[in-house]
């Protein structure tokens, strides 16, 4: 019989990836493995989960026995894939080896834990989250590290459920990888009630204060870190695939082995890590492709990001790593519109805050 | 009228304001958005993952 093809993760992007592979072939036996439950959930809704209602449990859509009958696959939930061996096509868990005649490795990232002393909550996935919740219990203050995406987000979300929220960052503005400073500026000063702290190193969490660098120290109950993502590569390394940040993979979602795959927030394409929901959307219709012998040339358009801070509604498309060119700015209180202009005056990227943000799909079209 | 929302990242739509940035008349029922929609925050179709009613 044959081996079927083996997915390692039950995030999106795992099962995104089975659902393609189904819609071209609604017979290809299909097995998606993964360490956690399974159960099917809306990872970027964690961050807006007090502002949309919602509880760490109703956040499942389906559970894995519904994801696997309505997919048409076999899910094993709560099982860790520990080693993958090329050359028997093979891949190792607690219960034995199984063989696979493709395999698509959808292992996700794990957060980055900055050397900080005390107890600090991170969020990345359901459990995470859960946890954190219970850690907020008749709780009041709290600090997040990082005034990232993720950070902004928690802020936005804590700040709108009613508790005192400070955000710290070696930065001097939020989201300082992505936009131009003026619009971190437009964004701090909508997101006001929250306690802004930039140039700002958490060295320590202790007995209910966040202690920085320069000696100060800010009261807080909970803290919640948000600095980042690393890959997940180790199983891919073990195995000698190739990896840079992330598991590289070509424009055909393959690794440097034959026969494996990667896709969603462990995967590395064209030096960049893309760990976003509208990369998976379109890389599991190519993974699908070239896995089933139809080439699909994975190709990229425009993808905005949507910042869920509905303090301070912002929208930014970064340039591509690399590309000259600067940031134009103009707008005022109401809204900012901020263009990365390359040479001659080439749109590279952009970033749009407030009333703005309508311009998205627009901007979006002039620059694919 | 009604709003839904997408399943994977949150976006709302409210069928009462539509999205004319988006060619998508206000008042345009769920039902009445073509097949072929994408979630416009996260490019989700609309064959995938169906809004859940909010
Ligand atoms: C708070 C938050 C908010 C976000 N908001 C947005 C947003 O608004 N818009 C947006 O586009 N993106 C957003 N993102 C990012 C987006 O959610 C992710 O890019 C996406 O969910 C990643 O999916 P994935 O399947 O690659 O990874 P994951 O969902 O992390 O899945 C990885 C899976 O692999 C399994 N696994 C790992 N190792 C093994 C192993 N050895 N054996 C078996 N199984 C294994 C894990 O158990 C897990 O099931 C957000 C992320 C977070 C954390
Ligand atoms: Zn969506």
């Amino acid at each position: 019989m044959d081996e079927p093809i083996v997915i390692v993760g039950g995030g999106l992007a795992g099962y995104q990836s089975a659902k393609e592979i189904r819609r071209l072939d609604g017979q290809v036996p299909i097995c998606l493995i993964s360490s956690d439950g399974a159960d099917f959930y809306s990872k970027p809704m964690l961050s807006n989960a007090f502002a949309s209602g919602k509880t760490p449990d109703s956040l499942i859509l389906k559970r894995a026995s519904e994801m696997a009958s309505e997919i048409g696959i076999e899910v094993i939930h709560e099982r860790k894939v520990d080693a993958i061996h090329p050359e028997s096509r093979e891949i190792s868990t607690g219960e034995g080896r199984m063989g696979y005649s493709k395999l698509v490795l959808a292992l996700g990232a794990d957060p980055i834990r900055l050397p900080v002393e005390g107890e600090m909550y991170s969020v990345n996935d359901l459990l995470d989250y859960r946890k954190f919740r219970q850690a907020l219990a008749g709780k009041r203050r709290i600090a997040i590290l990082g005034a990232g995406l993720i950070g902004c987000e928690f802020a936005n979300d804590l700040l709108s459920a009613g508790f005192e929220v400070d955000v710290f960052d070696i930065a001097s503005q939020p989201l300082g990888r992505l936009v131009p400073p003026e619009c971190g500026e437009w964004i701090m000063k909508r997101m006001k009630g929250v306690g802004w702290h930039f140039n700002a190193s958490v060295t320590r969490f202790e007995e209910g204060r966040v202690h920085l660098a320069d000696g100060s120290s800010h009261a807080a109950d909970v803290l919640l870190s948000a600095v980042g993502l690393v890959p997940r590569t180790k199983l891919a390394l073990d195995a000698g695939l190739a990896c840079g940040r992330g598991i590289r993979v070509n424009e055909f979602l393959q690794t440097s082995v034959g026969d494996i795959h990667a896709i969603g927030d462990c995967m590395e394409f064209e030096g960049m890590v893309l760990p976003f929901v509208m990369p998976i959307m379109h890389a599991s219709k190519a993974l699908a492709s070239n896995i089933l012998g139809k080439e699909m040339k994975l190709a990229f358009p425009p993808m905005p990001v949507v910042v869920k801070t509905p303090l301070a509604p912002t929208v930014v498309c970064p340039p591509k790593p690399g590309l000259d060119g600067a940031w134009h700015t103009e707008g005022g209180e109401e809204g900012m519109k901020s263009l990365f202009l390359g040479e001659e005056g080439k749109m590279l990227g952009f970033c749009l805050c407030g009333k703005a943000v309508s311009e998205k799909n627009a901007l979006a079209r002039t620059l694919g | 009228m009604k709003k839904w929302q997408c399943v994977v990242c949150g976006f709302v739509y409210e069928e009462a304001l539509g999205m004319p940035e988006e060619g998508i008349a206000a008042g345009t029922r769920w039902e009445d958005i073509p097949e072929g929609w994408n979630c416009p925050d996260c490019g989700v179709a609309k064959s995938d993952f169906e809004m859940v009613e909010i």
